[in-house]
């Protein structure tokens, strides 16, 4: 096996779920994040003896995230695309996953999961992504603004909106479904 | 409407500010009452996508599509990838088809001589297993004082289980497994949207390397006086190795009340 391949296998890969979240949340129909994914991995793989610095994940989710602004270009609908309805999210895809340890719970956090899910695929790309790799990546807002090429200011005003709008529309539709948020 | 230190309140709650910096939001938060909700709103958020949101992970199938496409760019063909057939043998075992009773087989074949390190191979598949079974966690908790004495009286080690939420690790339960033969008590931890399995047993003779890769999962490991650990999860090596000082640096239960 080659060096570069080892290394890569070592260091990019084990960040293979990061990247295809982060696709499978930016991607609408006709888009398909398996393709993005696979597209940003080979480019990845290409660029990665260039590649200087000590964190890699940042410097991957970049990519996917390039790779996806490309692909929507090529669709030609960039800032029209369709939203997609109430419930239409494929929340029965089986690569999403709810870790619960029962059923009933399961059975509860996988609804609530459904109703996240919608709002979040709502929102606009520039807020969903911030939601996404701050609260599921962990990552920093250097970090953030390194995957974005957006200054720190922008990705902090950004990160407040996309948390404010969630929690609105969260807890308009919890409330619309008879619940109140605690 | 909003608070100026509104913007101040998210880098704290983000964990973005200095020991200083962090001490003077903690104050304005005693009397800005409006600041106080935000920071409500903000853990509520965040547990909400962090516990019921849902994470795509990458199937089977686009691992396999990817590892072809490395092969092809890099020239090389191995005969078949254990990565893959490691994965396969135990979604074959899950889902029973035919089809994949075949692949099973085939994967039991080449899975077992490429394996240098059985308690490697042996904590992979106790990860891949709590993490596709309903059996993730025995005992939920985010409290050592619940998951502990529980380790007491179900497996051979009670290793400390100390919650690490300010630092990103939150300690989400307990676990009783078989690693090596042996009881392994595992503490579960929840990284970002990532599980993060610690297993302890009493240590043998065995060579333990300091880290290891299968399939995607990163696995660390250390001793500590006759206890061998070993951190087991598919988030990045820094992620895992911060945690594994963490615990390491928490050494004696230190009292936190």
């Amino acid at each position: 096996m080659s060096d570069r391949r080892r290394r890569f296998e070592t260091q990019a890969l084990p960040h293979l779920d990061a990247a295809y979240n982060l696709a499978k949340w930016l991607a609408r129909p006709p888009l398909d994040a398996d393709d993005i994914v696979q597209d940003a991995m080979l480019r990845a793989y290409r660029a990665f003896d260039s590649f200087r610095g000590d964190n890699v994940k940042p410097w991957l989710l970049s990519i996917v995230r390039n790779c996806f602004l490309t692909a929507a270009g090529q669709t030609r609908h960039t800032r029209n695309v369709p939203l997609p309805a109430d419930g239409e999210m494929d929340s029965d895809d089986p690569a999403l996953v709810v870790d619960a340890p029962d059923p009933e719970a399961a059975a509860i956090r996988a609804e609530e999961g459904r109703r996240l899910a919608d709002v979040v695929a709502k929102l606009p790309q520039e807020f969903r992504e911030v939601l996404v790799l701050r609260e599921m990546e962990d990552l920093s807002y250097r970090e953030i603004a390194q995957i974005t090429g957006s200054p720190i200011g922008t990705v902090m005003s950004r990160l407040a909106r996309a948390r404010g709008m969630l929690k609105e529309k969260w807890q308009s539709d919890v409330e619309g479904a008879g619940h109140v948020l605690q | 409407m909003s608070c100026s230190e509104a913007l101040r309140v998210q880098e704290y709650f983000d964990g973005e500010l200095d020991a200083g910096a962090a001490a003077d939001v903690e104050r304005h938060l005693e009397t800005c009452a409006e600041c106080a909700a935000l920071l409500k709103d903000l853990e509520l958020t965040r547990a909400g996508l962090r516990e019921s949101g849902p994470y795509y992970r990458a199937s089977d199938t686009l691992r396999a599509r990817i590892a072809d496409i490395l092969d092809d760019e890099s020239g090389e063909r191995p005969a078949r990838r254990p990565a893959n057939v490691g994965k396969g043998f135990l979604w074959g075992a899950l889902s029973g088809g035919g089809a994949t009773a075949l692949a099973a087989a085939f994967a039991a074949l080449l899975f077992l001589p490429a394996a240098p390190n059985l308690a490697v191979d042996d904590l992979t598949n106790a990860h891949l297993r709590s993490m596709m079974s309903d059996h993730l966690i025995d005992v939920v908790s985010s409290d050592r004082h619940t998951v502990k004495p529980w380790f007491a009286g179900h497996t051979d080690v009670s290793p400390p289980a100390v919650d690490f939420a300010k630092d990103g690790y939150t300690l989400i339960g307990g676990r009783a497994d078989y690693v090596d033969g042996h009881r392994a008590a595992v503490v579960v931890y929840r990284h970002g949207k990532h599980i993060i399995n610690v297993f302890a047993w009493i240590a043998g003779d065995e060579h333990l390397p300091a880290e290891a890769l299968r399939n995607g999962y990163h696995l660390v490991f250390w001793k500590s006086g006759n206890i061998a650990y070993c951190a087991v999860s598919d988030t990045g090596l820094d992620e895992i190795a911060t945690l594994t000082h963490l615990i390491q640096n928490a050494g004696a239960p230190v009292s936190r009340e």
